[in-house]
C-alpha cells in the first residue's frame, strides 16, 4: 500500500481545472524553458525545439537542426539597448553542436559544431554578456560565438552543473567534486576573457546532482548520496551540510517504513530551489524544507511522490510544485503547523478503484514539535494527474498557467478554468463589437 | 430539431417494433374509439382514402412513337406499391399534357436536322377518380434512330394527398430538376457516343463506296457512267451529306453544355462521386475543344465500323432503345439513386414534411447553438434556398435571374385557398389541349401511328367523360416559358403547330366547360398565356407581350455572347416580373396577400388540440431580428419566455402504470389526436432524411435505447448530468453489443464541440489517456481479464478525475453526484414515451430549450464583464450567479451544464474560420460517488 499522502477528488485550493495537450515532440520532452512573458520553448530527446505561445496553446515554431537529443538549453536575450531586445535560445545537443536561435523568426542564427564532447550545460552570464558552455572541459564564448577561452580537459564524465558566483566566479560541478572558475579579463585584448581554476571542494561523497544559488552570498549542492551542503558564495567555505535525510534518529518522528527501504536513489538530491530564506530539496521521492536561518530541515514529505521527484519550484503564496516520475505533479502548500491534528475530510466514500484517502494522514500530523521554533508541514493542496509517464519538469507561468512536459512526449498546459472563461468571454465581446453584432442583437 | 409537444403528434416510425406488437391489448373499456375512417388503415389528416395504391410514388413513363404513351418503371420498384392502380392509364394521362411541343426534326429553313434543346416542363395534375395528384416533370432525351431524335419522357411523383403535392411542389420540382439534368447529361454523352460511332459507320461506307467507284471508273473504260456507277455516285453523295448531318449533330450535342452555361441559372449536373469526374468532365466540358473529345474517340477506337446500307430499315421494324440504353450507365443509376432519395424524401405525411422543414429552417438561423446537438452536416447540404423557394425551377426563368428583389421570394404560396380560388376562375378544357399538343407529332407521323393516336384520344376522351371532372390540372410551371424557348431555338421561325397550337386551346379555355380545371398557376409568366392574360387586361402592362407576339425572334439575342440589348432586356424582364406578381398576386388569387398562419399564431387550441397543420416555414418574413437569433416566435421576454414553459412534463410524468402497455400510439402525442396516426406507419413509411439517410433510423434506435436506458438505469440522472456538463462517460463493459447500445442510447445526451462528428467513440480497447477526454465525451471500453485489460482498468482509475465510469458488467456508475432538476425532466423513468423517435424528439425539446439558456447566459454582457472599470469582480459574479439562479430557473449542478455549454458556445463563436479549435478539456475537482442498482 502506497504512503503517498492523497488529496481525493475534492480539491478546492487548486485553481487548475482546465488543460490543453500541447503535442508534437515524439521522444521525451525533458526540457522547458521561459523566453518571455508568454511563450516557451521545449526540448528533448528527438532534437527538435519547440516554440509555444502559453496563453493559446499554439505552436508558433519547429526548429529542426539538431540531429541528436538536447542536452541543455538556455534563454538569452540580447542587451543591446540600440536595438530592439532579441529573444534568443542557446540549445545543446549530443551530436556535439550548439545552435542558437531567434525566437521571433524562429530561424537558426549559428551552429557551433567544434566541440569535443557532449555540452551538458549552458550558462549565459548575461552580466558580462558572454556564454559559457561545460563538457568535459569548460568553454566562455561571447555573443557572437567566437570561442573567448576554455579550461584543459578535466574529466570525461564532463561538467554536471554550473552557477554563476559573485565575483566574476562560476562554480562547476564535476563528479564529486565541485570546482571554483574565475574569469579574469584578459590583458592583450579588450573583450576576452581567461578562465581560471581558483578551487576545487572535495566535500561531497558522492556525485553532484544539483547545484543551485540562493543569493549572492550562498549557494547549495547536493549529491547523489542525499548530502546537502550550504556554501559560502564569496570565500567557498561550507557554511552547513544535512547529510540525514533519511536517518529517522534526526527525524524522530519519520517512518519506519522508509529506513527499510533505503537505497542511494531513494536519498539522491534530484533538484534544488530556494527563496530567500529556505532551500526546497527534492530527495528522492520526499521534498524536505531547509532553513538557512536556523540550519535545519523545517518540514518535509518524505513520500511526496510515488517515485522520484525530478523537479520542484517555489511559487507565491508559500506553495511548492513537484513534478514526479510517477506522472503527477503536485502542489504543496507551507503552513505553520496547527496545534490540533486537522480532522480528516470525509470525501470519496465510494470508490471504487482504490484511490481514497489513504489512511497515512495522521503520521504527519503527528509530527513532534519542536521546542520555540515554529514547526512547519507541507499540505498538500491539490493534483494534477495528466501525464502517463514521468513528468521530466515544469514552467510556472503565474496566472497564465502550469507547462509540464513528460516523458510521454507531451506537454500539458495547465490554466485556470475561472480565468480562460472570463478572457473568453471578453474575447468574445470584442469580437461582437467588432462584427457589429452588438447593436443588431443587443 | 425544435420539437413543440404538438408536433411529436407526427412522429414516424418506419415500421411498429416487435416488442410494441407483442404487449397485450387495452381492455375495451379503455379504448378510444378509433377515427371513423381507421379502417382503411389511416390517420385522420387523410383527406381521401380512396387511391388504390398505398403509398407514394415515382412513376416513370414514355410517350413511346411505336405504341403510345407507357409506363416504364415505379420506384419503389415493387407490384404492390401502385396495386390496382392503372399505370397505363395514368401514364397516358400524365403524357398528355406535355405542354413542351417540341419540333425536332428537319426544318424547313436550315440545311441541316437541328436538335431542340427543350427545358423540362412540370405540371400538376390531379385526377379525382383515381384519387392519385402528382408532380409531372417531362423530359426528352435524344435517340439517333428515335423520330426527330427525340424520346418524350416523364417522371411522375405520384400521392393520394394533394396538399402534398401542392406544398413542396417547389421541392419537387427541384429535385426532379436535378434529376432530370442528371438523366439528361447521361443521355447527351451516350447520344454523342452514338453519333461517333455512327460516323465511324459511315466513314466507312464512303471509303468502300469510293473503293467500288474508283474500281468501277477503272474498269469503265468505255467514257459513259453504266447506271450502277450512277447509283453508286448517288450513294457516295447520300452518305457524305450524312456524315455532314451527323457531324452537325455531334457538334451541336456538344455544345450543349456550353451553351446552356450562359444561361447563368443552368447547374450542370455534377456527380457525387469522384470516380468518374473523368468521364462527366469530358462531358460537361463547356468548350468541347480536341482534348476534351480524345476519351470518347479513344473509347470508340476499338469500335469496328459497320457497312451502312443505304436504305436503313425504317424505325417501326426495328426495337427501340430502351431507357437505360439511352442513357449512360453510370448517370442512369445515379438518376435512380436521385429518384429513389426523392421517393425517400418525400414519402409519409405532409405534415411531417413541413414540420421538419420549419424546424430545419429555424435551425438553420439558430447559427450559434445548432451545433451543440444537431446535425449541422444536413443544415448545410439543405439550403432553404432549395427548400423554399425552388431555386431550381423558377431560377431557370430568366425573371428571377436578373431582379430578385422585384420577385418577391415566396411566390408559390402554399396556401390552399389560393388554389381552391384559381379553380373558380381559370376553368380550361383539356382535350382540346391535349389534342392540340399531340398535333404536331400526328401530322408529322404516317397513317399507321395516326390511327393508335386516335385510339387513344378516344379512349382518353370517354374517360373523362365518364367520370367527369377527372382531370384537374393543378398547376404548371413552365409550359409556356418551355414553349417559348423552343420556339426560341430561332431555327423555326414558321413553325406553325405550337404557336398556332397554342392559340387555339387559348381560344377555347374562354369558352370552356367545366370538366377540367386548372387549380393552380405557378408564378412565372409562362403559366399566364397571353390570351389568358387578356382578360385581366388592367393588371397588364401590354408592352413585353407585343414583343412576345413576334414569336421566338424576342428571345433569340439572349443566347448571343454579345448581346447589346443587354439592357432592354432587362427593363423587359423587369416588366414581366412586376406583371407576374400582378397577375398572381392582385388578380389571379385574392387570397394571397393574407398572412400565413405559420409562426406567430398559437399552434394549438386551448385543449391541446392541434387544430392548425404546420404551415411551410417561409424565410422572407423575417423581421431584422431574424439573424442568429433565429425566427422564433417573439417572446415577451427573458424570464416570460423562457421561465413558465415547461413543456410537457405534465404530460410526460403522468401517473406510472395507466395503460402503459396499449398506449403506445397515444403516448407519442402530446395533443390527445394521434391515436391514430402512427397505425398508418406500416402502410405509409415515413420519409426518410434527404441528406442522411441512415441518421434517421439511427435517431430512433438512439431514442429506444435511452429510454431504456433511463427505465433500467436507477441512476440515470447522474449519467446524464455527467455528459451534459462536459465530463467524459466511460461505459465499461466486456460485451461489445451491450456497449455500444449503451453508448447509442447515451449519445444523444452529447453536446457536440464543433462542426465535426459527436464526440463519441462506440468502443475502445486501449488504455485511456489524456487526449482522449479531450477528443471523446462518451467512451465505450473493454474489459477484459488479461495483462493489457488490467492496464485499462488501470488508467481508467488513474485518470478518474476526469470521467465517469457506467459498470455495464456489475451496473453501477461513478461519477458525481447530481441533484437538479433539469435532467429529470429529460430523463424521467416514469415517462409515457414509449417509441424511440418520440423520445428522441423530446429530449432534441428539451435541449434546444437548454442551447437558449445557454445562449441567453453567453452573450449577455454583464454577466461576465464589469459595467463599469470600478466594479469588483465579485459583484460581477454575484450577478451571474442571480442570472443564472433567478433568471433562468437554475439549480445546484445545472448551472454547471449551462456554464458548460455556454464555454462550448463561446469558444465555437471565437473559432476562426478555417482553423479548428483548440481542444481544450474543463474539469471540476468534486468528489465521486457510487450508484448501484
Amino acid at each position: 500500500k502506497s504512503s503517498v499522502q492523497t488529496i481525493g477528488e475534492e480539491q478546492i485550493q487548486n485553481p487548475y481545472t482546465e488543460l490543453l495537450v500541447l503535442k508534437g515532440h515524439q521522444d521525451i520532452v525533458r526540457f522547458l524553458v521561459q523566453i518571455d512573458d508568454c511563450r516557451f520553448a521545449s526540448a528533448g530527446d528527438d532534437g527538435i525545439i519547440f516554440l509555444w505561445n502559453a496563453q493559446t496553446g499554439e505552436k508558433l515554431f519547429e526548429l529542426h537542426g539538431h540531429t541528436h537529443k538536447i542536452t541543455a538549453i538556455a534563454p538569452f536575450s540580447s542587451s543591446d539597448a540600440s536595438e530592439e531586445k532579441k529573444k534568443l535560445i542557446l540549445t545543446a545537443s549530443a551530436d556535439r553542436t550548439v545552435i542558437v536561435w531567434d525566437c521571433t523568426s524562429g530561424r537558426q542564427i549559428q551552429k557551433v559544431s567544434c566541440f569535443h564532447s557532449t555540452v551538458k550545460c549552458l550558462t549565459v552570464l548575461q552580466r558580462l554578456d558572454v556564454w559559457l558552455s561545460g563538457g568535459s572541459d569548460l568553454c566562455v564564448w561571447n555573443r557572437k560565438l567566437d570561442l573567448l577561452c576554455k579550461t584543459s580537459h578535466l574529466t570525461d564524465a564532463g561538467i554536471s552543473a554550473l552557477v554563476e558566483l559573485p565575483k566574476n566566479c562560476v562554480a562547476a560541478a564535476v563528479g564529486k567534486e565541485l570546482i571554483i572558475f574565475r574569469l579574469i579579463p584578459s590583458n592583450d585584448e579588450s573583450e576576452g576573457w581567461n578562465v581560471l581554476e581558483v578551487k576545487r571542494l572535495v566535500d561531497h561523497q558522492d556525485n553532484i546532482l544539483s547545484l543551485v544559488s540562493v543569493n549572492g552570498l550562498t549557494f547549495v549542492t547536493g549529491s547523489h548520496v542525499g548530502e546537502l551542503i550550504v556554501w559560502d558564495a564569496l570565500d567557498w567555505t561550507k557554511q552547513a551540510s544535512e547529510c540525514n535525510f533519511w536517518d529517522s534518529s534526526v527525524h524522530p518522528d519519520a517512518q519506519p517504513e522508509i529506513k527499510l527501504s533505503q537505497s542511494p536513489n531513494e536519498t539522491s538530491v534530484q533538484h534544488l530551489t530556494s527563496d530567500e530564506e529556505c532551500v526546497f530539496a527534492a530527495v528522492g521521492k520526499g521534498i524536505y524544507v531547509y532553513n538557512l536561518q536556523m540550519k535545519r530541515v523545517i518540514a518535509c514529505q518524505r513520500t511526496a511522490h510515488d517515485s522520484s521527484v525530478l523537479h520542484i519550484e517555489k511559487v507565491p503564496n508559500r506553495q511548492l510544485i513537484s513534478c514526479s516520475e510517477d506522472g503527477s505533479v503536485r502542489i504543496w502548500e507551507l503552513r505553520e503547523k496547527q496545534q490540533l491534528p486537522a480532522e480528516p475530510v470525509p470525501t470519496g466514500f465510494f470508490n471504487m478503484w482504490g484511490f481514497g484517502r489513504a489512511n497515512k494522514q495522521a503520521n504527519q500530523a503527528a509530527k513532534k514539535m519542536r521546542e520555540n521554533t515554529p514547526m512547519h508541514v507541507l499540505e498538500l493542496v491539490g493534483d494534477l494527474i495528466g501525464h502517463s509517464s514521468a513528468v521530466q519538469m515544469f514552467l510556472y507561468f503565474g496566472e497564465l498557467g502550469l507547462a509540464t512536459c513528460s516523458a510521454d512526449h507531451l506537454i500539458i498546459l495547465w490554466k485556470d478554468g475561472e480565468r480562460e472563461s472570463r478572457l473568453r468571454s471578453l474575447t468574445l465581446f470584442q469580437k461582437l463589437a467588432q462584427s457589429g453584432d452588438l447593436q443588431l442583437k443587443f | 430539431m425544435i420539437s413543440a409537444p404538438d408536433v411529436v403528434a407526427f412522429t414516424r416510425e418506419e415500421e411498429l417494433e416487435d416488442e410494441l406488437r407483442s404487449e397485450p391489448p387495452l381492455p375495451e373499456e379503455y379504448s378510444v374509439p378509433l377515427f371513423p375512417f381507421a379502417s382503411h388503415g389511416t390517420n385522420p389528416w387523410a383527406k381521401v382514402a380512396s387511391s388504390k395504391f398505398t403509398r407514394d410514388f415515382i412513376l416513370i413513363s414514355e410517350f413511346s412513337e411505336q405504341v403510345g404513351p407507357q409506363p416504364l418503371l415505379t420506384i419503389p420498384d415493387d407490384a404492390k406499391v401502385s396495386g390496382t392502380f392503372d399505370l397505363n392509364y395514368f401514364s397516358l394521362r400524365i403524357m398528355s399534357v406535355d405542354y413542351q411541343a417540341s419540333f425536332v426534326g428537319h426544318p424547313p429553313g436550315s440545311a441541316y436536322p437541328k436538335l431542340n434543346f427543350v427545358e423540362d416542363s412540370k405540371v400538376v395534375l390531379g385526377d379525382s377518380k383515381e384519387g392519385a395528384f402528382a408532380y409531372v416533370h417531362h423530359l426528352t432525351l435524344y435517340d439517333l434512330e428515335a423520330r426527330g431524335f427525340v424520346r418524350p419522357f416523364c417522371m411522375a411523383y405520384i400521392s393520394a394527398d394533394e396538399h402534398k403535392i401542392m406544398q413542396q411542389f417547389q421541392e419537387l420540382s427541384a429535385e426532379f430538376s436535378k434529376a432530370s439534368e442528371c438523366l439528361k447529361t447521361g443521355n447527351r454523352k451516350a447520344f454523342a457516343n452514338e453519333l461517333e460511332k455512327k460516323l465511324k459507320d459511315l466513314d466507312y461506307t464512303r471509303t468502300v463506296l469510293h473503293n467500288e467507284t474508283e474500281i468501277q471508273k477503272k474498269a469503265n473504260d468505255k467514257g459513259y457512267y453504266t447506271t450502277q456507277a450512277i447509283e453508286k455516285a448517288n450513294e457516295l453523295a447520300s452518305v457524305e451529306k450524312s456524315i455532314i448531318e451527323h457531324q452537325d449533330l455531334l457538334k451541336q450535342i456538344r455544345s450543349y453544355p456550353y451553351r446552356k452555361l450562359k444561361d447563368s441559372d443552368f447547374h450542370p449536373y455534377e456527380p457525387e462521386s469522384v470516380l468518374d469526374q473523368g468521364d462527366a468532365g469530358c462531358d460537361q466540358d463547356p468548350t468541347p475543344s480536341e482534348p476534351a473529345e480524345t476519351p470518347l474517340c479513344a473509347q470508340t477506337l476499338s469500335y469496328t465500323p459497320k457497312l451502312i446500307k443505304a436504305k436503313s430499315a425504317k424505325c417501326f421494324d426495328k426495337k427501340l432503345k430502351t431507357l437505360e440504353e439511352l442513357c449512360d450507365i453510370y448517370f442512369f443509376t445515379q438518376t435512380l439513386d436521385q429518384l429513389h432519395q426523392i421517393e425517400r424524401t418525400f414519402r409519409g405525411d405532409v405534415c411531417y414534411l413541413l414540420t421538419d422543414q420549419i424546424s430545419r429552417a429555424l435551425l438553420k438561423q439558430q447559427s450559434v447553438t445548432n451545433f451543440l446537438f444537431e446535425d449541422v452536416s444536413f443544415l448545410d447540404e439543405k439550403t432553404p434556398e432549395k427548400q423554399y423557394r425552388g431555386c431550381q425551377g423558377l431560377g431557370q426563368d430568366a425573371v428571377d435571374r436578373k431582379c430578385p428583389e422585384e420577385s418577391p421570394a415566396p411566390k408559390v404560396v402554399i396556401s390552399l385557398g389560393s388554389y381552391k380560388s384559381s379553380v373558380e376562375c381559370v376553368p380550361i378544357k383539356m382535350e382540346q389541349e391535349m389534342e392540340d399538343s399531340q398535333e404536331p407529332k400526328m401530322t408529322e407521323s404516317g397513317t399507321f401511328e395516326h390511327q393508335e393516336n386516335l385510339d387513344y384520344l378516344d379512349a382518353d376522351i370517354k374517360g373523362s367523360i365518364s367520370s367527369g371532372e377527372s382531370i384537374e390540372v393543378l398547376g404548371t410551371e413552365k409550359s409556356a416559358s418551355g414553349l417559348t424557348k423552343s420556339e426560341s431555338q430561332a431555327s423555326l421561325p414558321v413553325s406553325p403547330s405550337p404557336q398556332a397550337g397554342r392559340s387555339k386551346v387559348g381560344s377555347r379555355r374562354t369558352v370552356s366547360e367545366d370538366s377540367i380545371e386548372v387549380l393552380s398557376t405557378c408564378p412565372s409568366e409562362s403559366l399566364i398565356p397571353e390570351d389568358f392574360k387578356a382578360s385581366y387586361p388592367s393588371a397588364i402592362n401590354e408592352e413585353p407581350y407585343a414583343d412576345d407576339e413576334e414569336g421566338g425572334l424576342r428571345f433569340a439575342p439572349k443566347r448571343n455572347p454579345d448581346d447589346v440589348d443587354e439592357r432592354e432586356d432587362v427593363s423587359k424582364e423587369e416588366n414581366l416580373a412586376q406583371v407576374d406578381s400582378a397577375c398572381c398576386i392582385g388578380k389571379e388569387s385574392p387570397t394571397f396577400p393574407e398572412p400565413l398562419p405559420a409562426l406567430g399564431r398559437k399552434p394549438c387550441d386551448e385543449d391541446g388540440v392541434v387544430r392548425i397543420p404546420p404551415q411551410p416555414y417561409r424565410q422572407g418574413e423575417q423581421g431584422p431580428l431574424g439573424g442568429s437569433f433565429g425566427g422564433f416566435p417573439s417572446q415577451d421576454g427573458v424570464a416570460g419566455g423562457l421561465l413558465p414553459y415547461e413543456p410537457d412534463s405534465r404530460y410526460l410524468t403522468g401517473s406510472g402504470e395507466v395503460s402503459k402497455s396499449s398506449l403506445d400510439e397515444c403516448s407519442d402525442s402530446t395533443s390527445y389526436v394521434s391515436s391514430a396516426a402512427s397505425t398508418c406507419s406500416d402502410r405509409t413509411p415515413s420519409p426518410a432524411h434527404p441528406a442522411c439517410p441512415a441518421s434517421e433510423r439511427h435517431k430512433k434506435k438512439a431514442g429506444q435505447n435511452a429510454l431504456r436506458f433511463i427505465r433500467q438505469y436507477p441512476f440515470a440522472h447522474p449519467a446524464i448530468y455527467s455528459l451534459l456538463s462536459g465530463r467524459t462517460l466511460v461505459v465499461l463493459g466486456e460485451e461489445e453489443a451491450i456497449v455500444k447500445k449503451l453508448v447509442t442510447a447515451l449519445s444523444i445526451f452529447v453536446p457536440s464541440c464543433g462542426l465535426y462528428a459527436k464526440p463519441v467513440k462506440h468502443w475502445l480497447a486501449a488504455p485511456l489517456h489524456v487526449v482522449d477526454f479531450q477528443k471523446w465525451k462518451l467512451i465505450g471500453l473493454q474489459r477484459t481479464a488479461s495483462p493489457a485489460g488490467v492496464n485499462v482498468l488501470h488508467a481508467l482509475s488513474r485518470y478518474s478525475r476526469y470521467v465517469s465510469v457506467l459498470d455495464a458488467d456489475s451496473k453501477t456508475l461513478r461519477c458525481p453526484l447530481y441533484k437538479g432538476s433539469l435532467v429529470p425532466r429529460l430523463a424521467d423513468h416514469r415517462t409515457q414515451i414509449k417509441r424511440g423517435s418520440t423520445y428522441y424528439m423530446h429530449v432534441q425539446s428539451v435541449l434546444t430549450q437548454l442551447c437558449s439558456k445557454a445562449f441567453l447566459f453567453t452573450f449577455c454582457h454583464h454577466l461576465h464583464l464589469p459595467i463599469s472599470e470600478r466594479e469588483p469582480e465579485e459583484c460581477v459574479v454575484n450577478r451571474r450567479m442571480n442570472f443564472l439562479k433567478l433568471q433562468l430557473g437554475l439549480a445546484n449542478e445545472d448551472l454547471k451544464i449551462v456554464q458548460y455549454l455556454a464555454e462550448l458556445l463561446k469558444l465555437r463563436y471565437l473559432q476562426e474560420p478555417g482553423q479548428r479549435a483548440s481542444p481544450l478539456l474543463r474539469f471540476d475537482y468534486v468528489p465521486s460517488f457510487l450508484y448501484k442498482i
